[in-house]
């Protein structure tokens, strides 16, 4: 009995949908965001009993088969992706040693510290996200020293991590730093200026170059001895996984495009705040941007921040995409399409605010073969809305996680 | 701020009753315009499609339909077709202008005047004008039991604190003072209290020192008590001249306060209280207001954790004086309208999610007869939207107080303040009569 329980339990998030009716998804406006990202009118979704997409389309050329469970709205979009967040590490309760794991000062340059041994999927904040619409998360280690950690996706339904390739999209998404002060070391600890920590930054990449000739002359069936640190920047430096560099100072940005330069990683930027003094910069190096929270408070680093930077990005040429980014305080989690809302105020047009935290944030996170958008084959998650899903006044009422309803709260 | 002309206005009407009074002419003429065609939502009643709002000089004198309205030949005439007008917005709890209270020398300091620590050219006043805000009560912390008296001003374009006062009819600056409970003012040091019933105690203790004090006081004679700043404050409390702004969280504390308004008499609103929704018919019993805070998740601290979006939706169900606040920079003035938005998401009803971002405000801050909504005879604060004010979409276009316009977003200078952007973080610097960049 128990062998087959445990087969049960084992066997559940491979078939989701096999406990439930299969999920068919009927709205008034539907937001595949393919294409030219416009809205199909009274559009359809067939969920598989695989938990992917069978079709999308209008009722004429999509009807909905009998047995399938039906749930209507007005306004139905991907599951929202959350670019850049720390939620499952920085908790509801905010207190250190308890429910804050996204940082840890004791050194200055961390890599191989992993978010999937940091993460706790039953905090109450995955729960608000979820519920919300969100989806997917990229999370991990935060800002806030020079090598944070490392960060990974998963979905939000997602309680504990105990297979790391089934329960997460990237079990190690980005290796996550900070420039300017904001990673500087405090109470006399290095880095203590911004030369410091671009010295640091460099000599600790020259020493993962060496690691990474050491193995090339590995003769065959010799290994090299594990070294945690060095092997997470191996995978930096090969190309494997971007490093995420939030900035927010020009001066900042430029020096996260000079390392990338010199050493030919993956960059991200994060933050970002006084990008628009760079466009140009940022543009020729090929380098995407998660674009502050729009409400991000506007003090330190951040005060030159510019609610029009999504706008002022698009315009450009520039890939990117909503986060909620950290919070040290109150709200304890931002929510990412509220970010990506005020931003349409602000001058981006309203489906490429959508983009930011679908289809455009999974392009941007290297996940768009799996979620992001509404078509056939892709992962079954939805969000349903009763109106507009950036509109203050709308309610999310209803989450498809795999193909499986996760949430009908009115929230 | 706008230009560096905006100084010279008041100059210009020096020179203007300088000719008057040379012609023999006794008042200043008061200027008349009429802002004509905008969606016109004056709060305090029915919204009104192709409105007039007719101000003269610092005052609303008209609000009405178009036609109904009279329009005197003399006035100006300012077509705002496709806009709404909204009242200018009342923002119960900000800490913008780095504002301070007491120190860290102990618990409870009635004697300390916010008003005496406010920095009025620091941008975050340019940033709450942007926001639409027009008045605001400005308060220190909640690191203490009592940390001081709040001021309440005027977002008048304005370079001292005297500018920018509310005045009381004695002609001192108004405001009320701040009280705090629950983890925030639990230090355990420095004379501060370690538990919540030492926090009670602390604070019962002084209003007990102000009954006799006061009681002093009235007796007059040859003998009166030395003069004590913060037993003056506390006697102000105690009269009901001075409201008490407590700040509150927890279910219990929430009741403690209630409990402590009921010994002493206070007048009391109640600030943020995250677990309104747990003790909705006592706070609606005890009669008290509350001033709450919508923010984008729970959490941050323990006693945050429970804190509901349907704050509003249950204290209006029970008739509850509610009003919302910024807190500013837990939320930046620029998103005060947010809140109305997130309330009526969460079951409160429109008319009363825009009451609680204007006239609900004013009451609690007892200015409801001089501003809060258009009404004729208020002062004309408000604000010009391009679209409906629960929308996230809509961008304030103009902030006007008492008559003038303290903020443009055609103008480039306000439109960094709004937007953000190089620069946008600095302090407004002052030079001679007039801002420079």
């Amino acid at each position: 009995m128990k062998a087959i329980l445990l087969l049960a339990v084992l066997l559940l998030p491979l078939c989701p949908a096999s406990t439930n009716a299969q999920v068919a998804v009927q709205a008034e406006r539907l937001y595949p965001m393919t294409g030219d990202l416009r809205p199909i009118e009274n559009g359809v979704v067939l969920c598989g009993k695989n938990g992917r997409i069978e079709k999308v389309g209008p009722p004429g050329e999509v009807p909905i088969p009998e047995g399938y469970r039906i749930l209507k709205a007005k306004v139905a979009t991907p599951g929202f992706i959350d670019a850049h967040a720390t939620v499952g590490l920085s908790g509801i309760l905010n207190i250190d040693r308890q429910d804050q794991e996204q940082l840890e000062k004791s050194s200055p340059i961390q890599p191989e510290l992993r978010a999937i041994d940091a993460y706790n999927g039953r905090d109450p904040l995955v729960k608000w996200v979820r519920e919300l619409g969100i989806t997917t998360v990229h999370t991990g280690h935060a800002p806030g020293a020079l090598m944070a950690g490392q960060t990974m996706i998963l979905k939000t339904n997602v309680t504990a991590i105990t297979n790391e390739e089934k329960d997460t999209l990237r079990p190690f998404a980005m290796v996550a730093g900070t420039l300017g002060s904001d990673g500087f070391g405090g109470g006399g600890k290095s880095p203590g200026s911004r030369a410091k920590s671009l010295a640091m930054l460099r000599e600790q990449l020259f020493k993962v170059q060496g690691h990474l000739r050491k193995r090339k002359k590995l003769e065959e069936g010799e290994t090299a001895e594990p070294d945690l640190r060095l092997d997470a920047l191996a995978e930096v430096l090969e190309g494997k996984v971007p490093l995420l560099v939030t900035a927010q100072r020009h001066h900042d940005i430029a020096a996260a495009l000079r390392l990338q330069k010199e050493f030919g990683f993956r960059l991200v930027l994060d933050g970002a705040s006084e990008a628009y003094l760079l466009l140009e910069e940022i543009k020729k190096a090929g380098v995407p941007v998660l674009v502050h929270p729009t409400m991000a408070r506007p003090y330190g680093e951040r005060e030159n921040m510019t609610f029009t930077l999504a706008a002022k990005l698009h315009a450009a040429g520039i890939p990117f995409a909503f986060q909620s980014g950290y919070e040290g305080y109150v709200p304890k989690t931002r929510v990412v399409h509220f970010e990506a809302a005020l931003a349409v105020a602000y001058g981006l047009p309203h489906e490429i605010a959508l983009a930011g935290c679908t289809s455009a944030a999974a392009r941007l996170l290297g996940i768009a073969d799996r979620v992001g958008s509404l078509q056939p084959g892709l992962e079954a998650d939805l969000a349903l809305f009763d109106g507009d899903p950036l509109e203050t006044v709308t309610h999310c009422i209803g989450v498809i996680i795999n193909g499986v309803v996760v949430s009908e709260e009115v929230k | 701020m706008c230009s560096s002309l905006r100084y010279l206005a008041p100059l210009a009407t020096l020179v203007a009753i300088a000719v008057v009074s040379l012609g023999g002419g006794r008042e200043t003429p008061s200027r008349l315009t009429a802002y004509v065609g905008a969606h016109i939502i004056p709060v305090t009643a029915p919204e009104i499609e192709d409105g007039v709002l007719l101000v003269k000089g610092e005052t609303i004198a008209a609000v009405g339909k178009r036609g109904e309205v009279v329009i005197p030949e003399n006035a100006e005439v300012i077509d705002l077709k496709g806009k709404v007008l909204f009242p200018g917005l009342v923002c119960t709890h900000s800490h913008i202008g780095k504002v301070q209270g007491g120190d860290g020398s102990s618990p409870i300091q009635p004697g300390v005047r916010v008003l005496d620590s406010i920095d009025v050219l620091d941008s975050t006043f340019e940033k709450a004008r942007a926001g639409g805000i027009t008045m605001a009560n400005l308060m220190s912390g909640s690191g203490h039991l009592l940390s001081g008296q709040t001021a309440y001003l005027k977002l008048r374009d304005g370079k001292t604190i005297e500018d920018l006062a509310v005045r009381n009819e004695d002609g001192s600056m108004a405001g009320g003072i701040k009280m705090a409970n629950g983890t925030n003012s639990i230090r355990g040091s420095g004379g501060s209290p370690g538990t919540r019933g030492k926090s009670a105690a602390l604070v019962r203790a002084q209003f007990i020192k102000a009954q006799r004090y006061r009681e002093k006081l009235a007796k007059g004679g040859d003998d009166p008590p030395e003069r004590d700043l913060a037993m003056e404050a506390l006697v102000e409390v105690l009269e009901g001249k001075r409201v008490v702004h407590h700040h509150t969280h927890r279910h219990d504390d929430i009741i403690t306060v209630l409990r402590l308004k009921k010994e002493f008499g206070f007048k009391v609103v109640l600030h943020h209280v995250s677990e309104a929704w747990k003790v909705a018919d006592e706070i609606a019993e005890a009669g008290v207001s509350c001033s709450i805070i919508y923010l984008d998740s729970p959490g941050g601290k323990l006693e945050a954790r429970d804190l509901e979006w349907k704050n509003g939706a249950e204290l209006e169900k029970r008739g509850v004086l509610t009003a919302f606040h910024t807190d500013d920079p837990i939320n930046d003035s620029r998103w005060f309208l947010r809140s109305a938005g997130l309330a009526v998401r969460s079951g409160m009803s429109r008319q009363k999610a825009l009451e609680a971002v204007t006239i609900a405000g004013a009451e609690m801050m007892d200015q409801a007869g001089q501003t809060g909504s258009l009404t004729a005879g208020k002062k004309a604060d408000f604000i010009v939207l391009n679209g409906d004010p629960l929308s996230i979409y809509t961008r304030i276009l103009e902030t006007h107080v008492e008559g003038k316009k303290v903020f443009d977003l055609d103008n480039p200078e306000d439109k960094l303040w709004a937007e953000g952007g190089f620069g946008a973080g600095h302090r407004r610097q002052v030079s001679g009569c007039c801002f420079t960049k």
